[in-house]
């Protein structure tokens, strides 16, 4: 049968495993950064690989995560978004203004702005895919134009002010003081998804075992599964061991980081299982080929761009609300880190290759090395040299990699 | 017997080039009908009326004898037109999976159905006989023969009534070639209509039942192969004049 092919022993490790060779590297990369952190603050006070520290390098990661899942879409079809930041300080501003400011200013309007938010980033993010789709206008133009426009409309709308405080229940979107699920829907989120780990790897098995389709070996298949419960376990256990100051009260998972989890594992499985990932990436491979077999090209690239501008939308909501106050800076240049944080993770600027896993880890990536740095105390523009170094390096990685692959 | 397909007074131009002029041409079921010319004679600008991909300015397209009009690749694929281009058409990055039913995907709900579509794909593949190892990686990392083969499967896994081939052997050594060559007799056997659009004089004489050779967007005719020679057909591609004594067809 063919499924013993993977015991004949011609194949390499990464084959029986069938993971992603680059997300592999990324995996170990990870780890040695984490690892040398460690080791470089074990003699002070806030350790790099603490609860805390690396509670917070999740909530740190969160507004680039958001919106990285995004941009890696918007730079398979072979564009690209230079606006991100510009739209989440927006909306930002908006959702801050909705709630605070009379006669909308009281509570309970939180989640209209929320919603009003959301829906104003996707409208932004369809009315550039419109140009660039319909008319031809190259993304870089469109979004660098996007970027002009809502920086300044962000502070013409508030009239230069900064616009806060926010409303509490909003706040717990940015994870502050209540912004975290507490220990028991932590236990619960991490069963939950232990248990869907399980389920999914041994019916999607059992199911293509039965089909006469090629799987892995079994060892590979538990080394693939124990990884990922392992990983599952850790997180929780590390979310509950950071506690309230002065309480034994564990924090949990904060609701940014579950916000994150959430978007990119719905993206993840759209990239993989719809027909909608599918097109984005036949779009991306050869967008001739992708019109002879009709798919609609133009209205494809409206969607992704629509679904850029609502990641960003939600990122500035996140953003406002760890912040508690918006201001007209509010997300400058955070377009550079998203679509660093997707090139590190693997996505090429050519088009037709990335994945929303590797972009989630070169945004941890990124965000490691910011904390990790701050953590030694390096100043600002040295961390700025470090992190151009690794963007660098990860992109000569990633050329020479599709380069062999090709061969 | 009705044509499977007619086309008839075709013309495109493409700003001030004439890139058709009244161009026509018909295939019968189960008939392999050559097309032949230079480059940019306009064969693959007729293909590709036929195919979607291109509008006409003017002309009538008709399959079994009812008129209808073609405006996209879906319209052709609607009635039973499947075409295997020069280029093939492949997204690179994707595998041969998702090249084979790259826009009519099969889902469950709103869910790629892989498994379906990796076991057809794999059965549709085997009909061709040209060997691939795993239908899993991109398709860039396969041979020329292999994306053909993907290309090919590609048009014949949707029941294609009208087949339209663009150089098909192009890439291919001589054993693939071969291999092209018995698919097209077993299609034929089918009752399947194929357009041949190829280069080779000795591919389209063997496979090919009529010939039609164009020349600067003009039909000069359309020919038995068993009538002619292969000079008839050159004279025909470079002179553009019918050979004298040989009926048209």
């Amino acid at each position: 049968m063919q499924m013993q092919r993977s015991r004949a022993g011609s194949e390499s490790l990464i084959q029986s495993l069938r993971v992603d060779g680059r997300i592999l590297t990324m995996l170990i990369v990870l780890i040695a950064v984490w690892a040398v952190f460690q080791l470089l603050t074990l003699n002070q006070p806030g350790q790099f690989l603490s609860a805390q520290n690396l509670w917070n390098l999740s909530v740190q990661t969160a507004v680039v995560g958001i919106a990285v899942g995004g941009m890696v879409l918007v730079i398979v079809t072979r564009q690209i978004d230079l606006s991100v930041g510009s739209v989440l300080g927006f909306t930002g501003m908006i959702m801050a203004l909705i709630q605070t400011v009379p006669p909308l200013g009281w509570g309970g309007h939180w989640l209209l702005a929320l919603l009003a938010g959301l829906l104003l980033g996707a409208l932004i993010g369809a009315f550039q895919g419109y140009w660039v789709a319909y008319w031809g206008v190259p993304a870089f133009v469109v979004t660098l134009a996007g970027l002009l426009i809502f920086r300044n409309a962000t502070f013409i709308v508030a009239s230069g002010r900064t616009i806060g405080p926010l409303n509490d229940s909003f706040k717990a979107l940015g994870g502050g003081l209540n912004g975290s699920i507490g220990e028991t829907w932590t236990w619960v989120v991490g069963a939950g998804v232990m248990l869907f780990i399980v389920y999914q790897s041994l019916s999607n098995r059992s199911r293509r075992q039965k089909n006469g389709l090629p799987v892995r070996a079994v060892w590979a298949e538990g080394l693939v599964m124990g990884f990922l419960l392992v990983l599952t376990l850790a997180f929780v256990l590390v979310m509950n061991a950071y506690t309230y100051p002065g309480t034994s009260i564990s924090r949990g998972i904060p609701v940014p980081v579950l916000i994150t989890l959430l978007v990119l594992f719905g993206l993840n499985w759209m990239a993989l299982n719809t027909r909608f990932g599918r097109y984005v990436f036949a779009i991306g491979g050869n967008p001739e080929a992708a019109l002879l077999a009709g798919i609609n090209v133009r209205r494809m690239l409206v969607w992704v761009f629509a679904l850029m501008g609502l990641l960003a939308g939600l990122a500035g909501a996140v953003q406002a609300a760890r912040l508690n106050f918006v201001t007209n800076s509010m997300g400058n240049l955070l377009e550079l880190d998203v679509i660093a944080a997707a090139v590190i993770g693997g996505t090429a600027l050519a088009g037709g290759s990335g994945t929303i896993v590797g972009a989630a880890m070169g945004a941890l990536l990124m965000s490691s090395l910011r904390s990790g740095m701050v953590l030694l105390g390096l100043p600002t523009e040295w961390q700025n040299v470090v992190l151009g170094a690794v963007l660098l390096a990860a992109v000569i990685w990633n050329t020479v990699y599709l380069k062999n692959r090709r061969s | 017997m009705t044509p499977l397909v007619e086309m008839k007074n075709i013309s495109v131009r493409f700003g001030g080039n004439q890139a058709l002029d009244n161009a026509y041409i018909d295939l019968y079921p189960g008939e392999v009908v050559g097309l032949l010319g230079h480059n940019g004679a306009g064969k693959s600008t007729l293909i590709k009326v036929l195919s979607g991909a291109y509008q006409a300015d003017s002309g009538q397209i008709f399959v079994d004898g009812q008129e209808v009009k073609i405006t996209s690749p879906q319209d052709a694929q609607r009635y039973g037109i499947e075409t295997i281009y020069q280029t093939l058409a492949l997204a690179d990055n994707l595998d041969a999976v998702a090249n084979v039913f790259l826009g009519r995907e099969k889902v469950r709900g709103v869910v790629l159905d892989e498994d379906i579509m990796e076991l057809e794909a794999r059965k549709v593949l085997d009909r061709l006989r040209v060997r691939i190892p795993s239908l899993r990686v991109p398709v860039a990392n396969m041979s020329g023969g292999q994306r053909q083969t993907v290309a090919i499967g590609r048009a014949i896994h949707f029941k294609a009534k009208i087949l339209i081939m663009d150089e098909p052997t192009a890439a291919l050594g001589p054993e693939e070639t071969q291999k092209v060559g018995e698919l097209i007799k077993a299609l034929k056997a089918e009752g399947v209509g194929i357009f041949l659009i190829s280069h080779d004089l000795h591919d389209v004489f063997d496979l090919a039942d009529r010939l039609t050779v164009m020349k600067n967007g003009r039909i000069v005719g359309t020919v038995n192969t068993k009538d002619v020679t292969h000079d008839d057909v050159l004279g025909m591609i470079i002179g553009g004049v019918m050979p004298k004594r040989v009926p048209n067809a």
